[in-house]
C-alpha cells in the first residue's frame, strides 16, 4: 500500500490515540509522537507504530501521534484505520473471513 | 517585709517557695480598670486589635528576614490568602523566609516568583501542586522542600522543632477579639469551609497570630475554633477565597464501573476483616472509590445490624448521611471536604471540630487516628513491599500531598489502598515505588478492579478474606497482570540534585525527592 493522502483514526481521550497519516513520497518513514507517557513508553509506541506499518507493507509515511496512554492493540488499531484512510485501501484483518 | 499594694505587710522570701512578688495595683488610663460598656471597648483603640491593612499587621507582628511563617488549605484551591499576603510581604522588602502552610494548591503558582526573587527561602508543606509543583520538581529551589503528614506536621510545631514567628490565617467568620470560625451559626459566611482543624495548631503554638477576614462579626463569636487568647492581630480584607474552590457543592457518586467495582471489593474487604463488629471505627478517603465505598459499607451495616462508634478525618456528604441515618453515632472532623459536611458541622451535635494534633499527632498522650480500626485510603503507586506513593506521579513530578496518608496507616487496624491495577497505559503496582511516603509494614490490603492482595505480614485477613471468597492473590499476580497489558515502562531518569525530603510522622526521613531529567 501507499499513502496518497492525510488518513486520520483516534480520538483525544483518555486511554485513546490520535493517529494522523500523511505522504512522505521517498523519504522513509517519519514519526512525531506527543503522549501523556512518553517518558515510560514513548520508545515502545513508535515500535507498534513502525511494526504496524511494516506489517501493511508502508515504507513511507509522515505519522504524526497525539497519545493519551492508549493500550498497544488500540494503537495497533487506529494504525491500520489511518493507513487505510490515506492509502485508500480495505485492510482489515479483524473481519471474519 | 514590705506593704502590697492593699497595705498588707508582706515578707520578701519564704524558705522552700523563693522570693515573692507583692500585688501592685494596676490602673487602667488613670481608672481603677476599664470601665466601658463592652461595646465601647472593642472600638477603643488601645484594645482593638483590628488592623487597617495586611501591611500593618506584619509591622506590628515585627516580621524579619529569615523567619517562618504558616498558613492553612482549609480553603484549598479556593485560597486568596497565601497569595495575597506573600505578594504584600514580598513588596514591604522581606526576604528568606520559611513558608510552612499545612499544604499547597494549584492557585499558589505565584509563589514560583517570589521564591525566585528571594522571598522564600524554603517550604515545608504536606502538599504541592500544579506549576509551583512543576518548578520545584525541575529544581527551582536551592533548598529541598520538606513534605509533612499532617500528624507530623502537628508533631513538628507541637514539640518545637518547627517553630512559627508568624501565622497568618484566613477564617470566615471572626469577631474583634479574634473568636473565629470556619463557619458561622447565625451570621452565615460566604467563605465558610467547616472545620479549621489544621489552622488551630498555628494558632495554639505560632509565636503571633494574624487572622484574616472577610466576615467580622459580633462579639463573642461563638462556637470557635480558634479562641480570642490566641489571636494578635484581625485584619478584614474584601475576600479571602473563592467558595467554588472552598468547597465542592457536593461531592457525586461515580459511575465510573472500575471504581465501582473496588468500592464494592473494598467494601467486602471491610465486611470479612475480622473488624466489622459493632461500635467499630473508620475514616475513608474524598476519592472516587472512598466514596463509593461508603455507599456499599452502609448497606451491609443495616443488614447486620452493625453501627459504627465514629467517624474521622476529613468528613464528607457520604459520611454525613450515615450519621443522620444514625449507621455512625460520633464524627470527627479536621478538615469538611463538601458543603453536607460544612452544613452537618453547623447542625449536628456529634459531629465534633478537632485539631490536627488531636487527630494523628505521633507522640502526643493520645491522637484518634491510633482508634481506627478501618482506614481506606488511595494510592498513585504501590509497590511489592506494600510502600504507597501520593505525592510523585508516574513522570516523577511533585503532584500530590502526604496528608494523613501514613498516619492513619500507622493508626488503623486494617488499612485498605484502593487504586486501579492501571490508570490509563500505567500501572499501579510497581517493583519499587518512585516516591515512599506510607512504609509497606503498616499498609494490609490493596483492592484493585482486578482482584485483592494481602500483606503477608497479615496472615490474619488473609484469613479472613479468603474464607469469605474474596479474590485473593498475591501482589505479584496482580502485577503480572497489569504488566501483561500495558507492557513494561521504562523507568524514569533522575538528576542527583534532591528538591524534596518526605518526613515520617515521627519527624525521621523516609525518602527523598530528586530532580526529573528531562530528555532531549
Amino acid at each position: 500500500m501507499r499513502i496518497q493522502q492525510v488518513g486520520i483514526a483516534g480520538t483525544l481521550e483518555s486511554s485513546d490515540i490520535t493517529i494522523h497519516i500523511e505522504p512522505n513520497e521517498g523519504k522513509g518513514i517519519d514519526i512525531e509522537l506527543k503522549s501523556t507517557v512518553e517518558n515510560q513508553f514513548g520508545r515502545q509506541i513508535r515500535s507498534v507504530i513502525q511494526e504496524t506499518l511494516l506489517e501493511l507493507g508502508i515504507t513511507d509515511a509522515y505519522v504524526r501521534a497525539n497519545d493519551k496512554g492508549a493500550l498497544d492493540c488500540t494503537i495497533r488499531a487506529r494504525m491500520v484505520t489511518a493507513v487505510n484512510r490515506a492509502a485508500l485501501g480495505s485492510y482489515s484483518p479483524w473481519e471474519v473471513k | 517585709m514590705m506593704r502590697n499594694g492593699v497595705g498588707r505587710e508582706i515578707p520578701d522570701n519564704i524558705l522552700g517557695i523563693g522570693a515573692l512578688r507583692p500585688f501592685e495595683k494596676n490602673m487602667v488610663n488613670g481608672m481603677q480598670k476599664n470601665v466601658q460598656p463592652f461595646k465601647d471597648r472593642q472600638r477603643n483603640s488601645e484594645r482593638n486589635r483590628v488592623l487597617d491593612s495586611i501591611e500593618a499587621a506584619v509591622l506590628r507582628t515585627g516580621l524579619k528576614d529569615g523567619m517562618t511563617i504558616s498558613f492553612h488549605h482549609h480553603f484549598r484551591n479556593g485560597d486568596f490568602v497565601v497569595n495575597m499576603v506573600m505578594d504584600i510581604i514580598a513588596r514591604m522588602g522581606i526576604r528568606d523566609l520559611v513558608l510552612a502552610p499545612s499544604s499547597l494548591s494549584d492557585i499558589h503558582g505565584p509563589l514560583v516568583e517570589h521564591i525566585k526573587n528571594g522571598v522564600i527561602r524554603r517550604i515545608e508543606t504536606s502538599g504541592l501542586r500544579g506549576d509551583l509543583a512543576q518548578a520545584i520538581s525541575n529544581g527551582l529551589m536551592d533548598i529541598p522542600v520538606v513534605i509533612n503528614s499532617h500528624g507530623g506536621r502537628a508533631r513538628s510545631i507541637a514539640s518545637g522543632e518547627l517553630p512559627i514567628d508568624v501565622a497568618f490565617l484566613g477564617v470566615p467568620c471572626c469577631d474583634s477579639y479574634g473568636n473565629a470560625n470556619g463557619f458561622s451559626l447565625e451570621h452565615g459566611a460566604i467563605s465558610a469551609c467547616g472545620s479549621l482543624g489544621y489552622a488551630m495548631v498555628d494558632a495554639k503554638h505560632a509565636k503571633q497570630v494574624v487572622l484574616i477576614t472577610d466576615n467580622l462579626v459580633e462579639y463573642p463569636n461563638t462556637p470557635f475554633a480558634i479562641p480570642e487568647s490566641q489571636v494578635d492581630y484581625i485584619v478584614v480584607v474584601d475576600s479571602i477565597g473563592d467558595p467554588k474552590g472552598i468547597v465542592s457543592g457536593a461531592t457525586r457518586y461515580t459511575s465510573n464501573p472500575k471504581d465501582l467495582l473496588i468500592a464494592r471489593c473494598a467494601a467486602g474487604v471491610i465486611e470479612a476483616s475480622g473488624y466489622f463488629t459493632d461500635g467499630f471505627s473508620l475514616q475513608t478517603g474524598s476519592g472516587g472509590a472512598s466514596l463509593a465505598t461508603t455507599r456499599f459499607l452502609r448497606e451491609k451495616m443495616i443488614a447486620a445490624n452493625i453501627k459504627a462508634s465514629f467517624a474521622l478525618g476529613g468528613i464528607t456528604g457520604q459520611i454525613v448521611d450515615l450519621y443522620e441515618e444514625g449507621l455512625i453515632k460520633r464524627l470527627l472532623d479536621v478538615q469538611s471536604f463538601d458543603l453536607r459536611a460544612v452544613e452537618s458541622l453547623k447542625n449536628n451535635r456529634l459531629h465534633q471540630q478537632i485539631d490536627a494534633e488531636y487527630y494523628a499527632s505521633f507522640d502526643n498522650k493520645g491522637c484518634a487516628a491510633h482508634q481506627l480500626d478501618v482506614v481506606i485510603l488511595s494510592a498513585l503507586e504501590i509497590d511489592l513491599d506494600f510502600n504507597v506513593n501520593v505525592i510523585t506521579g508516574s513522570d516523577g513530578v511533585i503532584r500530590g500531598a502526604s496528608g494523613g496518608h501514613s498516619d492513619t496507616a500507622a493508626g488503623a487496624a486494617a488499612v485498605i489502598i484502593v487504586a486501579p491495577l492501571i490508570r490509563g497505559r500505567m500501572p499501579s503496582i510497581l517493583d519499587k515505588v518512585n516516591t515512599v511516603i506510607t512504609p509497606g509494614h503498616t499498609v494490609d490490603v490493596l483492592v484493585t478492579d482486578q482482584g485483592i492482595a494481602v500483606n503477608p505480614l497479615r496472615k490474619d485477613l488473609l484469613e479472613n478474606l479468603k474464607s469469605a471468597g474474596l479474590p485473593v492473590f498475591s501482589i505479584e499476580e496482580l502485577k503480572a497482570k497489569a504488566d501483561r497489558i500495558v507492557g513494561k515502562p521504562d523507568p524514569i531518569l533522575w538528576e542527583d540534585k534532591i528538591v524534596g525530603l518526605v518526613k515520617y510522622r515521627d519527624g525521621s526521613i523516609i525518602d527523598v525527592i530528586r530532580q526529573v531529567k528531562r530528555k532531549l
